[in-house]
């Protein structure tokens, strides 16, 4: 493990040559691409590769709603909270959502079920307020939309049902 | 020069410096939380205000800069009323737990909101609710009473040279973290506590050992030993509103007694000891080529900093434990056998003016035969607390003297407590061991003073001896690379973690400006100028520990309790 990430970051970091702390972000951003997040070990790598410390790293990377830490879970729930669903209530959605599941956005449930994700706009206005789970968009949401999704999801891990 | 005027009067003014600097120098205070002395302004917290007259414009004084024929108000309604705006604001999602709180009567932000009148919870938000850090041995994170001025943050980058905490998310998530929000015993805090002193509020403070404490002094079974720190005796009197750079030894000594303390020993007597092991050492890696150059060890903070940051410079540490590891280890197997007390039931404290003493104490190196060299450690603020506690005034009280045998020293070993004082002492007592004779001129000026790296060369019986002098570790980073780079040319290196040495250290009173750190070094010079037994070699009492217990320095029981060796450290750097 440890070997293939230190290959998978020097593959990343040798298309930026001589970069320095402003190639930070796109760093980590192809990082996130190629791992799928951004773990531990690999953040350490990148700071010790650009001589930052890791807690800059860290900083710099929750400034941003994109960078997880964590795996992504079986069920990846991306919130809009661009302005059209603002205006039609996509806090109370996040809220009940970060209720149902017990966390914040960028992080993923204990079990590995779910992961949450803050996004901008997705380009579904006309149906906000909106969320998308493994990519696929729910519109015009209530909170209780919300809860009977995700217990939709819990039921079909458990029945193994692939989604 | 140029002229401005401020609240109508005429101020002197130097092209380029901030309105805060010039109206400060002019004795008008004007409150700050984000600014750092020393450092470029962020412009963060915008408590300075000041109104330009005319206009009637706002502007920050820690950043904007004077001009020819410019006027200030400081003080003007609109200013005032923004500075309160301001704490109100701060308030808002604050805490309120000033009675609970260490830093209650020397937080700055209470103190503001007092000045300022604030009487009342104008803005209403939801108080913060972080989880308390109390992972570390030294410092601890309460982030519900951050204002986040960003000041740790800029002292433990820009000072230290560590950068383990940072700004760590935003807007309403925005607080102060380590890398991957974990506690800083496993960051890279080399727990120095300087952020502690440039916290406004009391969100960083130290962990306090004062129940331990007490609870001994109650414990009928222990025989309990204090020893406190070279500096210690010229900080404490600021906690009782004495002026900077009086030295209160021997009143601190009397109160320590009234407080149940069975000894009171005076750790410049192990800074003495000290001595004799690392100018031995210097000696003999000199003479006999060993590692070169030499660099202290008495630091913690910057121990820690080696081990992290620089493991391939872990053979120049000189191998001596610290004055307080030396003096804990003679108390518990050497005084304590003569005084026919099981070293188990000795508990013994020490007095620092450092966090990062209270990392050391705990450290696997520092026992024997299971038994720990230390088992408390104070800072001065808390032996302030704790003669308070007791109801002791320092200002009322007489001296006394402190207790044998360790209660003799010389004025070197009280050098230690400025930056360049071991220094000092030890180009004593190695041109002694060298030549056997004295020093002409006791006195090295260019190794004296504040700033951060010093260099001087010194004729040792004929060879010259190259020593360089630093404080404050973002300063060493700089001496170091050139060495690992290199450069050789330097004998024997003084690294203390903290700007100024120990006068300065992470667990010494807050709000320190400059004038205060030199007139607390002011008050060690002076200790030492009219001193009559200025040299470590020539303290009486260290030479009957050599021939009743130790034998040489650098000896085979001298190897066992003084001397200790230390190992790379993984850590999230
Ligand atoms: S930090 Fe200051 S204002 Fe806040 S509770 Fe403590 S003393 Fe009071
Ligand atoms: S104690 Fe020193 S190293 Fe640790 S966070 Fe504070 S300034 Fe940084
Ligand atoms: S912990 Fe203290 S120094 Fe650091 S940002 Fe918060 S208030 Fe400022
Ligand atoms: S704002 Fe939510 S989809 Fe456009
Ligand atoms: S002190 Fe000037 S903006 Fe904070």
């Amino acid at each position: 493990m440890r070997q293939d990430l230190t290959q998978t970051i020097d593959r990343i970091m040798s298309a930026y040559p001589g970069a320095g702390r402003d190639a930070l972000i796109p760093i980590l951003q192809d990082t996130q691409e190629d791992i799928g997040y951004l773990p531990r070990e690999a953040v350490v790598l990148i700071g010790d590769k650009l001589h930052l410390p890791v807690s800059k790293i860290f900083g710099v990377a929750t400034f941003y709603n994109q960078f997880r830490f964590e795996p992504k879970g079986r069920f990846h729930i991306q919130v809009c909270r661009g302005t059209a669903c603002h205006v039609k209530g996509s806090l109370k959605v996040l809220e009940r959502i970060k209720r149902e599941l017990g966390i914040e956005s960028g992080r993923t449930t204990r079990d590995g079920l779910f992961s949450l994700e803050i996004v901008a706009c997705i380009g579904a206005c006309a149906l906000a307020p909106v969320m998308s789970i493994n990519g696929e968009v729910h519109g015009r949401l209530t909170t209780d939309d919300v809860v009977r999704l995700i217990k939709d999801c819990r039921k079909a891990a458990e029945t193994g049902e692939a989604r | 020069m140029i002229s401005i005027t401020v609240n109508g009067r005429a101020v002197e003014a130097e092209e380029g410096e901030s309105i805060l600097q010039a109206v400060r120098r002019a004795g008008i205070s004007i409150p700050t939380l984000c600014y750092i002395d020393g450092l470029p302004p962020t412009g963060a917290c915008r408590m300075c205000v000041v109104e330009l007259e005319g206009d009637g414009r706002l502007v920050p004084s820690c950043s904007f800069p004077v001009a020819p024929g410019m006027k200030i108000l400081t003080h003007s309604p609109s200013a005032i009323s923004a500075r309160k705006t301001i704490v109100e604001l701060l308030l808002a999602n604050h805490p309120d737990d000033c009675l609970y709180c260490a830093r209650n009567g020397s937080c700055e932000l209470q103190g503001y909101a007092l000045e300022l009148g604030v009487r009342q919870r104008r803005y209403s938000g939801s108080r913060n609710d972080w989880k308390m850090d109390q992972s570390s041995p030294a410092i601890v994170r309460d982030p519900d009473k951050c204002i986040l001025c960003g000041k740790c943050v800029r002292v433990c980058e820009e000072i230290q040279g560590v950068a383990c905490i940072d700004f760590i998310g935003r807007g309403s998530k925005a607080h102060i973290g380590t890398a991957f929000d974990e506690g800083l015993n496993v960051s890279s805090c080399i727990n120095c506590g300087q952020c502690i002193k440039v916290c406004p509020t009391g969100a960083l403070t130290e962990k306090s050992s004062i129940q331990k404490v007490m609870d001994a002094l109650n414990d009928p079974t222990k025989t309990v030993v204090v020893q406190h720190a070279p500096s210690i005796s010229v900080t404490i009197a600021e906690e009782f509103g004495m002026k900077p750079g009086i030295d209160a030894a021997d009143v601190m000594t009397a109160a320590l007694r009234r407080m149940g303390f069975d000894r009171v020993f005076d750790t410049s007597f192990s800074a003495d000891l000290t001595i004799m092991e690392e100018a031995s050492e210097l000696v003999q890696r000199i003479t006999k080529g060993g590692k070169l150059p030499m660099m202290t060890s008495c630091s913690p903070g910057w121990i820690k900093f080696v081990e992290q940051f620089y493991p391939q410079l872990l053979g120049n540490l000189s191998t001596c434990k610290s004055p307080q590891q030396m003096l804990g280890a003679v108390i518990k197997h050497y005084w304590a056998q003569r005084e026919g007390i099981d070293p188990r039931n000795v508990f013994s404290v020490s007095i620092m003016p450092c966090t990062a003493k209270k990392f050391e104490a705990g450290r696997p190196e520092m026992l024997h035969d299971g038994i720990p060299d230390i088992d408390a450690v104070l800072t001065t603020r808390e032996l302030a607390q704790v003669i308070k506690t007791f109801g002791l005034d320092l200002a009322s009280m007489s001296g006394e003297p402190a207790d044998t045998p360790f209660g003799d020293r010389s004025s070197a070993g009280k050098l230690f407590g400025a930056s360049g004082g071991v220094m000092e002492a030890a180009v004593r007592t190695a041109h002694y061991l060298i030549t056997g004779k004295e020093l002409d001129l006791p006195r090295i000026n260019a190794i004296r003073g504040l700033d951060g790296i010093k260099e001087a060369s010194v004729n040792v019986a004929g060879t010259e001896v190259k020593v360089a002098v630093v404080s404050g570790l973002g300063n060493a980073r700089k001496l170091l690379d050139q060495i690992v780079a290199g450069r050789n040319d330097l004998h024997f290196i003084e690294i203390m973690t903290c700007p100024g040495g120990c006068i300065s250290g992470g667990g010494q009173p807050v709000h320190t400006d400059p004038e205060v750190l030199k007139a607390r070094m002011q008050a060690l010079y002076n200790i030492d100028k009219d001193a009559t037994m200025r040299t470590s070699h020539s303290n009486p009492s260290i030479q009957r520990i050599y021939k009743e217990f130790l034998g040489e320095p650098g000896g085979h029981l001298s190897h066992e309790l003084l001397h200790t060796h230390y190992a790379e450290r993984d850590v999230l750097r």
